[in-house]
C-alpha cells in the first residue's frame, strides 16, 4: 500500500513537471510591468494587449505610486522591471534624470498630444491619461452641517469649513504635493502660502494618500475631501452621496505614464507594449473613469465627471515643480507639519 | 527577604577566571559537544549576518550620503536634528510608546497572571481570544477604530469631542495591537514556577500580597523587563496604525513613511531608521544586566506550581479578562461587521459582494494561497533556526563572544521598521554583484524577510522558556556522558513544547499578516493577500480590504485549532511531568 501511494504521488509528480514544461514552452516572453492603476482594471489591460501578441505575458506588479517610485529608485540597475506603466510623470521624471529609461519612440506617437509626452524624439516617458485635483463635498454631511458649496479653492478659507476639510499632506502624498504646486504655479508662491495659511486653520486631518480624502468624504467621515476628479466620479457612481466640485482658479493635474526601463532585457517585447500603449484601442481603454487622455479627440465624457474639469487644468510645469519640490515641501513641514489638529 | 537566593546559583558563573588560555590551546580542549556547538553557533551568526547586518549596513551607510550616494558625513542628521517638526516626532513616539507600555503592559500582566497562577473559569477560551489582534494585519484595528469612533462612528459620543484622529486613536489601536505579543511572552515567564518557593513563603508566614512581590514578581522579572522592551518598540516602530488613525500627530514610523514613500528620500528615511534604533540597543544593554541576576526558576528538583481556588481573586481576575477580551472580540467584529455592509454608513444593508475578490484584484485566489505557502515555510524553518539559537544563547557554557554577538543581534529586528528591512534587502539582494542576488524576487526572500523581522519576539520567548530550565539538566547529562543534542531532544524540547509551538504559530500568522516589509520584495508570481488588503484599502475598497483581511483571520484561526488538537496529545504525554503530584 505504502509503495502504491508514493508510485503514484511519483507519476504524479513527472505528470505535473511534464505539464509544467509544455505550459513553459507555450509561454511568451514573460514582460515584467510595474504599475499604480487600480488594480481591478489590470486584467482588462492585459487580455486587450495579449489577444494580438499571445507570444508575450504580462507580470503585473501593482503598488501605490509611491511604493512603486521607491522600489524602482532602490532596485536601480539591478530592477526586474522591464516597463514602469501607469505610474505618474513626475516619478518618471526621476526615473529619467539617473538614466533608467530607455528613450523610445512608439508607432503612433504624432497622434499623442505633445502636452503629454517627454517632448525629445525618443521620449523617455509617454502620458497615458491625466488625473486632475477637485473636490469631492459630501452632499448629506454638508446639509447637516449648513456647509455652503465651495466653489472656488478660496472658498475653503472660509471659517464656516472649520474641521470640515481633509487633504492629502504633501509630505506623503504625490497627489499633496500636486496641489500646492498647482496654487503655486496659479498664484505665486506668496500667495499660495497666505491661502495655504487659512486652509490650513480648516483641515480636519491631513491624510497620507491622495485618493483617501475623496474616499472619507464619500463615507461621511469629513464632508470635503481635496482629491482628484476621478475618484470622486468612480465613487458617485457606487452610490456615494458625492458632488465633485472644479475650484474655478484652476487645477493641478499629473499623468498616468509608461517608460521603457533600459536594463530590460526583453526590451523587444517592451517596445511592443509601449506601441500598443498610444494605440486607439488603449487610449479607448483609458477613457473608462478618465475624462482626459492621451490622444485627442477620443475621450468621451465620463459619467459623474464635470465638464469644466477638462478646461480648468492649469498649464503645469513638471520641471519647476520637480526641482522645487524638496525646498517647498520642508517649508510645508515647518509651517503646518508640526501643529496639532485645529479644534 | 529574597527567596531567589536560595535557588541554585548557577555554578558555571561563579567559577574564578582562571587565567586565559590562547586560541589554540582552547580550540584542542573542545569536546564534541563543544565542537557542534561552535559549529551551529558560527552557523547562525553567519546566517543573521546575510538576513539582518549585512542589508541593515548597506541602508544605514545611506543615512550618510546623499540622494546621489556622495559622502556628506552627518549633513543628513544635522538637517534631520535641526527641523523642528522632525524631532517633536521623537518626543511625540516617545511619549505614545511609554503610554502603550504601560497600559497594555498592564493589561498583559494581569492577564497573563490570571491565566497562570489563578483557577479562574474558561482559561482556555480566554488563552485562545486573546490572541485574536495577532490573526489580523495592524490595519485592521485602525480602520475599526473608525468605524466605532471616526466622526460616523457608531459609539463615538465615548469620546467625549475628543478626536479618535490623534494620540488617543493610536494609543487605543496600539493597545489591541500589541497585547497578544507582550502576553506570549509573560505567560511563559509565570507559567513556570516552582511551588517549593510557595510552600516556603507559606510557611513562614508571608501573606498573599508579600508572596506576590516577593516570589511571583521576582520569578517572572526577566520576563517582565523583555515584554516591556517589546512593547515599547512595536509602539515605536508600527507605522500601520498613526498611518491611519494618526490624524496630525507626527511620529518616528509615519515620518519614515513621509520620508521614503512619500518623498523618496531615502538618506533622512535612513536617519530617522537609525534613531528607531536607540531603544533596541537600550534594551540589549538592560538585558545583559538583569541577565546577569537572573538564575533558573525550574530547577532540576523544582516541584510544579498549582493555584488554589479563592473565589474573590478568581472572580475579580475573571470579570477583567471578560472585559479585555469584549475589548478585543469587538474591534475584530467591528472589521467583520464593515465587511458584510453595502456602503457604509448610507446604505446599511447586508451584502456579500466584498468577498468576491476576483472582481477587485487580479491576483485574488492566487496571492492568498501564495500567502499559505509563504507563512508555513516560514513556521517551520523559522521555528528551527529560532531554537537552535536561543538554546546556544541560554545553554552554551563557552563561546561567549559568540553569544553575546547572536543575543545582540537577535534584539535588532524589533527596532527595525519592516520598510526599513525591505528597502534594505533592495539594497543588498537585488545587487547582482551579491553572491544571494538569486533569491531576489523569489518566495526565498519573502521567508527570510519574515523570520528576520519576527526573530526578536520569538527569541525572547524561546530564551525566557529555556532560562527557567536548571542547568543542572545538562551537568546530569554531562556526568552520564549523554551528547547534549540528546538532552535538548528529550528534555528541553518537551518542556519548551508549548512555548515552541506558540512561536511556530506566531511565525505562520505573523507571516499571513505582515505587509511593511514584504511590499518591496514581492514579484508578479509570489504577490501576498496581506498586500492585497494594502492595495484594496489603497484604492478605496475598504470592505473587501475587511473582507480578504478576514479571510487571513479565517486561516489563522482554522490553523490555531488544527493545531490545539493535534498537539493536545503530545503535549498530554510531554506535559505529564508538570501535573504529576509530589
Amino acid at each position: 500500500m505504502k509503495m502504491q501511494l508514493s508510485k503514484s504521488l511519483k507519476y504524479a509528480l513527472c505528470a505535473a513537471t511534464l505539464l509544467g514544461w509544455s505550459h513553459a514552452a507555450q509561454a511568451a516572453t514573460k514582460l515584467t510591468v510595474y504599475t499604480a492603476v487600480e488594480p481591478e482594471e489590470l486584467q482588462g489591460f492585459k487580455a486587450a494587449f495579449e489577444k494580438n501578441n499571445s507570444d508575450i505575458s504580462i507580470q503585473w506588479v501593482r503598488d501605490s505610486t509611491g511604493i512603486i517610485t521607491a522600489k524602482l529608485l532602490a532596485e536601480r540597475e539591478n530592477t526586474k522591471a522591464d516597463v514602469v506603466w501607469g505610474v505618474a510623470a513626475t516619478s518618471l521624471l526621476m526615473l529619467d534624470n539617473l538614466g533608467m529609461l530607455e528613450g523610445y519612440a512608439p508607432k503612433g506617437l504624432d497622434k499623442v498630444n505633445a502636452l503629454y509626452r517627454d517632448s525629445a524624439d525618443a521620449p523617455a516617458w509617454v502620458g497615458q491619461r491625466a488625473w486632475i485635483a477637485s473636490l469631492c463635498v459630501n452632499t448629506i454631511e454638508s446639509k447637516k452641517y449648513n456647509l455652503p458649496m465651495p466653489t472656488s479653492w478660496q472658498d475653503l478659507t472660509n471659517p464656516v469649513y472649520k474641521g470640515h476639510i481633509v487633504m492629502p499632506n504633501p509630505a506623503s502624498s504625490g497627489t499633496g504635493f500636486l496641489d500646492v504646486s498647482s496654487w503655486m504655479q496659479i498664484w505665486g508662491e506668496d500667495k499660495a502660502w497666505e491661502f495655504m495659511d487659512g486652509l490650513h486653520s480648516n483641515i480636519g486631518i491631513y491624510t497620507h494618500s491622495g485618493s483617501k480624502p475623496c474616499k472619507m468624504a464619500g463615507k461621511g467621515e469629513f464632508p470635503i475631501g481635496i482629491s482628484f476628479a476621478y475618484k470622486g466620479a468612480q465613487l458617485k457612481n457606487k452610490g456615494a452621496p458625492l458632488e465633485v466640485i472644479a475650484p474655478k482658479e484652476g487645477l493641478g493635474w499629473d499623468l498616468e505614464s509608461f517608460g521603457i526601463i533600459k536594463t530590460s532585457k526583453n526590451i523587444a517585447a517592451a517596445k511592443r507594449f509601449a506601441d500598443w500603449s498610444v494605440s486607439t484601442e488603449a487610449n479607448v481603454m483609458y477613457n473608462q473613469g478618465y475624462a482626459v487622455v492621451a490622444i485627442d479627440g477620443i475621450a468621451k465624457p465620463v459619467k459623474g465627471f464635470p465638464p469644466e474639469v477638462i478646461t480648468r487644468m492649469i498649464k503645469n510645469d513638471f520641471a519647476w515643480a520637480a526641482e522645487n519640490r524638496t525646498r517647498i515641501l520642508k517649508k510645508w513641514e515647518n509651517r503646518y507639519g508640526s501643529k496639532s489638529a485645529p479644534k | 527577604m529574597n527567596y531567589s537566593t536560595t535557588m541554585n546559583k548557577d555554578p558555571r558563573r561563579e567559577k574564578a577566571p582562571m587565567g586565559r588560555p590562547n586560541f589554540i590551546q582552547r580550540m584542542r580542549h573542545l569536546s564534541k559537544d563543544e565542537m557542534i556547538m561552535l559549529a551551529g553557533l558560527l552557523a547562525i551568526v553567519a546566517a543573521m549576518m546575510v538576513a539582518l547586518v549585512l542589508p541593515l549596513i548597506t541602508i544605514f551607510t545611506k543615512s550618510f550620503q546623499d540622494n546621489n550616494g556622495v559622502f556628506v558625513g552627518l549633513d543628513n542628521f544635522i538637517e534631520y536634528f535641526s527641523s523642528y517638526g522632525l524631532v517633536l516626532s521623537i518626543w511625540n513616539s516617545v511619549g505614545m510608546a511609554l503610554g502603550v507600555t504601560l497600559i497594555a503592559g498592564s493589561m498583559a500582566f494581569i492577564y497573563a497572571y490570571a491565566l497562570t497562577r489563578s483557577c479562574m473559569r474558561g482559561k482556555k477560551i480566554f488563552r485562545a481570544l486573546a490572541s485574536i489582534p495577532i490573526l489580523a494585519p495592524s490595519l485592521l484595528p485602525a480602520i475599526s477604530l473608525v468605524y466605532l469612533f471616526g466622526n460616523q462612528g457608531v459609539i463615538k459620543d465615548l469620546l467625549m469631542g475628543e478626536s479618535i484622529y490623534g494620540p488617543i486613536g493610536i494609543t487605543i489601536g496600539m493597545c489591541f495591537y500589541i497585547f497578544p505579543h507582550v502576553l506570549m511572552i509573560m505567560v511563559t515567564s509565570l507559567s513556570t514556577s516552582d511551588a517549593r518557593l510557595y510552600e516556603a513563603a507559606e510557611v513562614l508566614g508571608a501573606g498573599r500580597v508579600r508572596i506576590f512581590f516577593t516570589v511571583t514578581l521576582p520569578g517572572a522579572r526577566y520576563g517582565l523587563i523583555s515584554a516591556g522592551f517589546v512593547a515599547f518598540t512595536l509602539a515605536i516602530t508600527d507605522f500601520g496604525i498613526p498611518k491611519v488613525i494618526g490624524g496630525n500627530f507626527n511620529v518616528l514610523a509615519t515620518d519614515i513613511y513621509k520620508q521614503v514613500v512619500g518623498q523618496q528620500n531615502f538618506s533622512i528615511g535612513a536617519v530617522v531608521g537609525m534613531v528607531l534604533l536607540v531603544p533596541a540597543l537600550v534594551s540589549f544593554v538592560v538585558d545583559r544586566h538583569v541577565r546577569k541576576k537572573q538564575t533558573a526558576v525550574l530547577t532540576a528538583r523544582s516541584a510544579p506550581y498549582h493555584p488554589k481556588p479563592h473565589a474573590l481573586r478568581d472572580g475579580l481576575l475573571f470579570t477583567f479578562c471578560a472585559a479585555v477580551t469584549v475589548f478585543l472580540v469587538s474591534i475584530l467584529g467591528m472589521a467583520a461587521f464593515s465587511s458584510f455592509i453595502t456602503f457604509w454608513p448610507y446604505d446599511m444593508s447586508f451584502t456579500l459582494v466584498h468577498y468576491d475578490f476576483d472582481a477587485v484584484d487580479p491576483n485574488g485566489w492566487a496571492s492568498f494561497f501564495n500567502s499559505l505557502k509563504m507563512a508555513t515555510i516560514t513556521a517551520f524553518v523559522g521555528t528551527g533556526i529560532i531554537f537552535m539559537g536561543a538554546y546556544f544563547v541560554e545553554k552554551c557554557q563557552s563561546f561567549k563572544g559568540l553569544r553575546t554577538t547572536v543575543q545582540m543581534m537577535a534584539m535588532i529586528p524589533m527596532a527595525v521598521p519592516g520598510m526599513v528591512l525591505g528597502l534594505a534587502y533592495i539594497f543588498f539582494f537585488a545587487d547582482g554583484d551579491n553572491p544571494f542576488s538569486g533569491i531576489y524576487g523569489t518566495m526565498a526572500i519573502l521567508v527570510l524577510a519574515s523570520v528576520a523581522h519576527f526573530y526578536t519576539v520569538s527569541h525572547l520567548t524561546l530564551v525566557t522558556a529555556l532560562k527557567q530550565i536548571d542547568p543542572e539538566f545538562e551537568a546530569v547529562s554531562a556526568s552520564l556522558k549523554a551528547p547534549f543534542y540528546k538532552t535538548v531532544a528529550r528534555v528541553h524540547f518537551p518542556i519548551c513544547l508549548t512555548a515552541i509551538s506558540d512561536v511556530a504559530i506566531y511565525l505562520f500568522v505573523n507571516a499571513m499578516t505582515t505587509v511593511s516589509a514584504v511590499v518591496f520584495l514581492y514579484a508578479p508570481d509570489t504577490k501576498l493577500a496581506s498586500i492585497s488588503v494594502l492595495n484594496m484599502d489603497d484604492v478605496g475598497d475598504q470592505a473587501p480590504a475587511a473582507a480578504m483581511a478576514m479571510m487571513i483571520v479565517l486561516t489563522s484561526i482554522v490553523v490555531k485549532s488544527l493545531h490545539a488538537l493535534i498537539s493536545r496529545g503530545i503535549n498530554a504525554r510531554a506535559m505529564a511531568w508538570k501535573s504529576a503530584t509530589t
